[in-house]
């Protein structure tokens, strides 16, 4: 018997802030205007996308103790522009990452309830927790926490909001003219949490929402991230693009699910994808090496080698070789609101690594940061790109792919003209909508309120 | 003696199905469709038919209430709403001119991300936003959120004077909060983002500040992480029922909303309000002061009486308000809005008892009935809220050319 044909799952990624958005570039537009954003969501609905997908930023990059200013800087509000994006929209999934450690249970479930009700049921949430005290300097609480603690305070934030989101079962409202009774029940909303991060209670104020709750996306890479996002999550925003560690992801992800009572189709792996498309493969090949060039600058180079030497670089010349001493030790001080920064879990080594690839193959600082900062996932004519794809979701290195332009905001234009007909004449992605949910889109089963429907006899 | 300016400022109050606890039982209401995009969408997009500068949404934590702090346990009136920045946004694209303005409660949320919010919601919508900002001194609101506690507001003499201080203390919280979305609305210069490709900078970092804010319940660094929005600085607007609110309105605000039970008493708040301005400096132009009013309105007779009496029975109780309430034909409101504003107001906000009946006529009579007038205006003059409102546009304060 053989395996049943996968459907693939597209998202499309608004451009980001760092340097993988191509701003230089004469076709690139503003990232601030909403007109960008109703651009790009537009072409993701007209190419039947599952969602759009936009990241979240608390404060401003800094290194060498100065504001980042090679990279695209600032960003407007998560919830704003969705909320506003579900007025240019109908179908669209519109997803958004808010930070569990800048912000309280009770408020995000209001303004996620909200945004699943004023988009008819297409609102998603990527749960991130932040790593620092840097960010926290902007808001209330400050921002540090132990290690130990910010997946605990995620999880207990997660399934706190998940207290409030079932707080109402969705039948309450009668709105009966004749009557009078405009409730059913007097007790809807009403919860009661205490944890050793939160100690809440009271009467939850936005009725239950189209989907019951926003569609929970996970991006963690960690061991406790992936336990978090087997245990809790519904999509995984991952960061292996490639067959081989897609594959391997993908089989430790699904593994994991059994363990937390759940299954195979409970969650969905979308990993983050670049591409670049040409008319032939060999034009896309040359077309992705000037992209390559653009994103990584002799001072961008300077930046990401400071990035892993944990010091200043300004006077070393990206033309010219590594730096042949080892990285500072301890922790990252040059570069602060990075993420990225904490990849390098073993900076001596990868170091170690990165001369010994630019020995081996000739290369400059800067031919080296391209060479191991900036490949493109996908790369080629669209027919190419369309059977890789498609390859990879059937081989189970994904469901699917969250795409990131790199230009914004007609970075999409073209594979939505031409990438998408294939796939849809292939028959493993959709010509049209099925459903009008997220949930739907993404083949997630709906959710039913935890508690039964008990009505007081009166 | 304060000259009336040349035109009247109209904004709506919108809050569920209106204003009266017994407006969703109208035949004109729709309670099942106030969680709906739609339902917001059609209000505004009246309101804006109607030419009027703006129109605020309610929003609170707690539950809708009969009672002033707590939950009541009812099941005959509206309960359940959404935020009220989300409405602002999903209604904004739909919409040209008119200025939105949500509620934003200040106590128990983050400057930092309001800042930002109402910042897009100003880019959204080119140039229109604001927000109202309002303190919660409940403690069924507090534990919602589990990180402050508030003594009962106890209604003995000495507890009197525990409230005020409680109060006192929220607003001083409330002005501050102002002044960090302030600073972080003017921390990018407005020519921050230079796209340079020939030094391959995308901002110049010399225009973006640091805040360095710090006070009593929080401080902030800054920059914002959105750029500079396109009024510079949206339009912050708060209720005052008096001495310590008039003294945030006067601090913090550009619009102020008050509840004068006439146009003598309209006089002596608007003294008092121009009194604190002048205490901290700031021009008397600098404010705009509108009356609150609910408003029932029909065209015949004493039909809106009748209206809310019929109304007031099925509540179960006679509905009165903070602010006067007002029964009577749109050419009497205009009498009463006209007698009013020569007491120094800028104009009124208007709180409809029923929403499906009362900002029909509000924008279908009370409107061509101004016009006729020469009260108000014939079509929108500006394209920002700012500009509507009289009120330039500020440098950054942290711009120095």
């Amino acid at each position: 018997m053989s395996k049943p044909v996968k459907q693939i799952h597209l998202a499309a990624h608004f451009p980001g802030v760092n340097n993988t958005t191509v701003w230089s570039d004469p076709r690139s537009g503003s990232h601030i205007d909403f007109s960008s954003f109703a651009h790009l969501a537009q072409t993701a609905e007209r190419a039947k996308f599952d969602f759009l997908f936009l990241a979240e930023g608390l404060r401003l990059r800094e290194q060498n103790g100065r504001i980042y200013d090679l990279d695209v800087v600032g960003r407007p509000d998560t919830f704003t522009v969705l909320a506003a994006l579900a007025a240019v929209t109908s179908r669209l999934g519109l997803a958004g990452t808010i930070n569990s450690t800048f912000n309280e249970p009770y408020e995000v479930a209001r303004q996620f309830a909200s945004l699943d009700h004023l988009s008819g049921g297409r609102a998603a949430w990527n749960v991130v927790t932040s790593w620092d005290a840097f960010t926290g300097e902007n808001f209330r609480r400050g921002g540090f926490l132990p290690q130990d603690a910010r997946y605990e305070r995620a999880q207990t934030f997660l399934q706190t909001t998940w207290e409030l989101f079932d707080s109402w079962r969705g039948d309450e409202i009668i709105a009966d003219k004749e009557s009078g009774a405009f409730l059913a029940d007097a007790g809807a909303g009403r919860f009661a949490h205490r944890d050793a991060h939160f100690d809440i209670s009271g009467q939850f104020n936005v009725p239950r929402s189209p989907q019951g709750r926003p569609v929970i996306f996970q991006a963690g890479d960690s061991h406790e991230g992936r336990e978090f996002a087997a245990a809790s999550a519904d999509a995984i925003f991952s960061r292996h693009a490639g067959l081989e560690d897609g594959k391997a992801f993908y089989a430790d992800m699904k593994g994991r699910l059994a363990r937390h009572g759940r299954t195979h189709d409970q969650l969905v792996i979308l990993p983050a994808a670049t591409f670049v498309l040409g008319g032939t493969d060999a034009e896309a090949e040359e077309i992705a090496r000037e992209v390559r060039l653009q994103q990584v600058s002799g001072q961008t180079a300077i930046k990401f080698a400071e990035q892993l030497w944990n010091r200043d670089l300004s006077g070393y010349d990206p033309d010219g070789p590594l730096p042949d001493f080892d990285p500072e030790p301890g922790e990252n001080t040059i570069a602060r609101g990075r993420a990225s920064v904490r990849m390098y879990r073993d900076p001596v080594a990868t170091a170690a690594q990165w001369r010994a690839k630019a020995a081996a193959q000739g290369l400059s600082l800067r031919e080296l940061i391209v060479e191991v900062t900036g490949r493109q996932s996908f790369v080629g004519a669209p027919a190419t790109i369309a059977e890789t794809m498609n390859s990879f979701v059937q081989a189970d290195a994904s469901d699917g792919f969250i795409l990131v332009p790199h230009i914004t905001p007609g970075g999409l234009d073209e594979f939505a003209d031409t990438v998408v007909p294939l796939l849809q004449d292939r028959g493993v992605f959709r010509v049209d909508y099925q459903g009008s949910t997220l949930r739907e889109h993404l083949g997630l089963a709906p959710l039913r309120a935890s508690s039964p429907v008990t009505q007081a006899a009166s | 003696m304060s000259a009336p300016s040349a035109g009247m400022h109209l904004a709506v109050a919108l809050d569920g199905a209106g204003w009266h606890p017994a407006a969703w039982r109208e035949p004109q209401a729709l309670p099942g469709d106030l969680l709906t995009a739609r339902y917001w969408a059609d209000l505004v997009r009246q309101a804006e038919h109607g030419l009027l500068d703006f129109v605020t949404i309610e929003d609170g934590f707690g539950m809708q209430s009969s009672r002033p702090a707590s939950p009541d346990g009812r099941t005959d009136q509206v309960r359940g709403r959404l935020d009220a920045v989300l409405i602002a946004a999903r209604v904004a694209p739909l919409t040209r001119h008119i200025g939105l303005i949500p509620t934003v409660v200040v106590t128990h949320t983050e400057p930092f991300h309001i800042s930002k919010a109402i910042a897009t919601l100003d880019y959204v919508v080119a140039g229109r936003a604001g927000l109202r900002v309002r303190v919660s001194a409940s403690q069924h609101e507090a534990e919602l959120f589990g990180r402050r506690t508030f003594a009962a507001l106890p209604t003995s003499r000495s507890g009197g004077r525990a409230a005020q201080h409680l109060m006192a203390g929220l607003f001083d919280e409330a002005a501050d909060y102002v002044e960090v979305m302030r600073r972080l609305w003017d921390s990018w210069e407005d020519d921050a983002e230079i796209r340079d490709v020939a030094t391959g900078r995308f901002i110049d970092r010399d225009k973006l500040h640091y805040i360095d804010f710090a006070g009593e319940h929080f401080s902030v660094k800054g920059p914002s992480i959105t750029p500079r929005p396109p009024q510079g600085q949206p339009v912050v607007s708060a209720l005052a029922h008096r001495g310590v609110a008039f003294r945030l309105v006067a601090r913090s605000a550009d619009v102020g909303y008050v509840t004068p039970g006439d146009a003598a008493d309209a006089r002596a708040i608007v003294a008092e309000i121009r009194g604190e301005q002048q205490a901290v400096g700031r021009a008397e132009q600098a404010v705009r002061i509108f009356a609150d009013l609910v408003v029932f309105l029909d065209t015949a007779g004493d039909a809106a009486a009748g209206r809310k009496a019929r109304l007031d029975e099925l509540a179960g109780a006679e509905y009165t308000s903070d602010a006067t309430v007002f029964t009577g034909t749109p050419a009497q409101l205009a009498d009463l809005l006209h007698d009013w504003q020569r007491s120094g107001l800028a104009g009124f906000r208007l709180r409809p008892g029923v929403i499906g009946h009362d900002l029909g006529m509000i924008t279908g009579g009370l409107v061509p009935e101004l016009q006729r007038r020469g009260a108000f205006r014939e079509a929108y003059q500006a394209s920002t809220l700012r500009g509507l409102l009289g009120l330039a546009r500020p440098a950054s304060r942290y711009a120095t050319a």
